[in-house]
């Protein structure tokens, strides 16, 4: 099974290449080919994470593994986190890849669409998998960059000066990271992230690694879009083509922020209790304020990008609040279960996420505008995107039997158990307003009067769109039963076990 | 230590540029003197007094390397930031073609 663990990065890779060679002599090359890729990756993320367990496999680049005890050589490790955060990348990949081929039509150049989203797909299996932080800042700067192309793809005012934005201060971010993993290697000479836990263990100055702690938070934080490092989040997400906003939102944020900044501080660093209540205080203030500034946001997809930055900040807010708890090392199950909820939270976010900007999409796709104020009365002749907008709005929004629901109520009941009054008080505020803004979403777009008689001609989009929409549906009521104790077991506990026993990841990747 | 602190002094001449300027070319430019402010700190973290060419010959002994992975480290960020740059000012002439000035004052569409 190791030797399948390079290929998620390759695959992609190849497939980009393969397809601006092809797509020019072959005609619809790469409409086939992208969707066929992106489809063996899904099945091959479903088998990796099926057999694999609380195990954990580890592939080493060109056979270099130890010389003398040490790791020399660049790690591949997939673990119970990693292969989570595998199978929603490539499933949400997957669905916007699916999605974009009748999307994608009114652009130019859609070879390059494709090859530049197996790129991004390449890049974010590349770290969610590097045990290794250099190559890990290369796979993020590989996703990274080619996200930047596929925001400006659709070269209009907007577009382009939101692709400005959003790589300006992606740059700064990725120099902050840069400067991190300098940092770590002058003091511990190591680069392997399970060597330098190692290292740790056997001292370290405190101040030190206090300020490359804030360096990464900082770092990833602007890639996770983490208020106050949120400034180019709306803008980006709003003005990329809408499948490429439910992966920005949906993976993209996760993948290359949420995700490194959970791996390194659980299984790399010790985490004191200082930067555990910083990390809480940044998600709560994001959940809060993201919130609030959705309220009053008349562009559909505007709306959608704030409201990500508010789902994250709970994320990141229920990882915080385990945090806390490890770090004074009373309470562990309760840790585990906001861990649980954090996680949980983490798959449902991607899912009726990436299913609210693919209606957005199809809102745009057909009426050429996202103002909320110039729709209205959809829901007779869109049936498909109302009816599925419904069901992610009020997933988002935590309306049970809904996955949004239960995730909510584990982060809540975790928050309370750990004596966090005024943290699950905010929650359940949050989620209010969450329902108050989709509410208005939803009238406004699908149930008011329709502004004028030209909208009642609209037509349901195509069977690509409203199969990709319905599917992710589906599967918003599908990811509810997580909440039973049995598939949740099966399902998460890999990788709470990886964050739990933060230990386990360095021992087991030495051999100690 | 001076060479460090030149080398943070370098990183904040490049941020001023970022905060402070306000043509996309310039804005691009302070990025890349950030940039190579980190490069150049990179290299120092493995450079050692006297120390060889990190090319070793096996009949000699004794002798100290520089070491030679922050050098590979540097060449892999230098491509980076190569195609950074490069992306940066492919967006800078195409809004330059839409709006017709490189002011970010004028190009300010988006908002709220």
């Amino acid at each position: 099974m190791d030797a399948l663990i390079p290929l998620f990065v390759a695959i992609p890779l190849i497939s980009a290449f393969l397809i601006m060679l092809l797509g020019k002599l072959v005609k619809g090359f790469h409409r086939y080919f992208a969707p066929l890729t992106l489809l063996a990756l899904l099945v091959m993320a479903v088998y990796e994470f099926s057999g694999l367990g609380t195990s954990s496999i580890q592939y080493t680049m060109g056979g270099w593994a130890y010389e003398g005890g040490f790791p020399v050589g660049i790690f591949m490790v997939l673990d119970g986190f990693s292969a989570l955060m595998l199978c929603i990348i490539n499933l949400i990949g997957f669905i916007a890849l699916f999605y974009s081929l009748s999307y994608i039509r009114k652009y130019t150049a859609e070879g390059n669409y494709y090859a530049l989203f197996c790129l991004i797909i390449a890049g974010m299996n590349g770290v969610v998998l590097s045990g290794d932080l250099f190559n890990l800042f290369v796979f993020l700067e590989v996703s990274v960059i080619s996200s930047y192309a596929l925001v400006a793809f659709g070269v209009g005012k907007t577009e382009l000066e939101a692709s400005f934005k959003y790589q300006v201060l992606g740059g700064l971010a990725s120099m902050l990271i840069l400067l991190a993993i300098g940092l770590i290697y002058w003091k511990t000479k190591t680069l392997n992230i399970a060597d330098v836990r190692n290292v740790l263990d056997s001292g370290y100055s405190k101040p030190f690694y206090i300020f490359i702690q804030v360096l990464l938070i900082s770092g990833f934080g602007l890639k996770a879009a983490i208020i106050p490092f949120h400034a180019w989040l709306p803008d980006a997400h709003s003005s990329a083509p809408s499948p490429i906003s439910a992966m920005l939102s949906g993976v993209l944020i996760k993948a290359v922020g949420i995700y490194v900044l959970i791996r390194l501080f659980f299984n790399m660093f010790v985490f004191s209790h200082e930067i555990a209540v910083v990390i809480t205080v940044l998600g709560t203030v994001s959940m809060v304020i993201g919130a609030l500034l959705a309220l009053i946001q008349w562009d559909v997809k505007r709306l959608l990008a704030y409201s990500s930055i508010s789902q994250i900040g709970l994320v990141v807010m229920a990882f915080g609040m385990g945090m806390i708890l490890l770090a004074k090392g009373d309470n562990l199950p309760v840790a585990s279960l906001a861990i649980a909820g954090g996680l949980y939270h983490l798959v449902n976010h991607a899912v009726f996420k990436g299913l609210l900007f693919l209606n957005a999409g199809a809102l745009e796709h057909r009426l050429d505008t996202r103002d909320l104020k110039k729709m209205g009365g959809l829901a007779p002749v869109m049936p498909v995107t109302s009816s599925t907008s419904f069901m992610a709005s009020m997933s988002i929004s935590g309306i049970p039997p809904f996955n949004g629901f239960f995730s909510k109520l584990i982060i809540i009941i975790a928050a309370i158990n750990g004596k966090f009054y005024l943290l699950a008080t905010l929650a359940v505020v949050v989620s209010i307003v969450t329902l108050a803004y989709f509410l208005k979403f939803q009238r406004f777009a699908f149930f008011n009067k329709s502004p004028g008689k030209s909208l009642e001609k609209i037509k349901e989009v195509p069977f690509p769109m409203s199969f990709s929409m319905v599917f992710l549906a589906i599967l918003c009521l599908a990811l509810s039963l997580l909440a039973f104790p049995s598939i949740n077991d099966a399902v998460l506990r890999p990788a709470i076990n990886v964050l739990m026993q933060s230990d386990l990841y360095s021992t087991t990747i030495l051999g100690l | 230590m001076t060479v460090y602190i030149l080398c943070f002094v370098l990183f904040l001449v490049g941020l001023y540029g970022v905060i402070t300027r306000r043509n996309l070319i310039k804005i691009a430019i302070s990025m890349s003197i950030m940039e190579f402010s980190i490069f150049l700190l990179l290299v120092l973290i493995g450079y050692i007094d006297n120390g060889l060419a990190p090319i070793v010959d096996p009949g000699t002994t004794g002798q100290v390397y520089v070491d030679p992975l922050p050098q590979a480290m540097v060449l892999t960020a230098i491509v980076i930031g190569l195609a950074t740059t490069a992306m940066l000012m492919a967006i800078a002439i195409r809004l330059y073609r839409k709006y017709k000035t490189f002011d970010i004052r004028e190009i300010k569409n988006l908002r709220g």
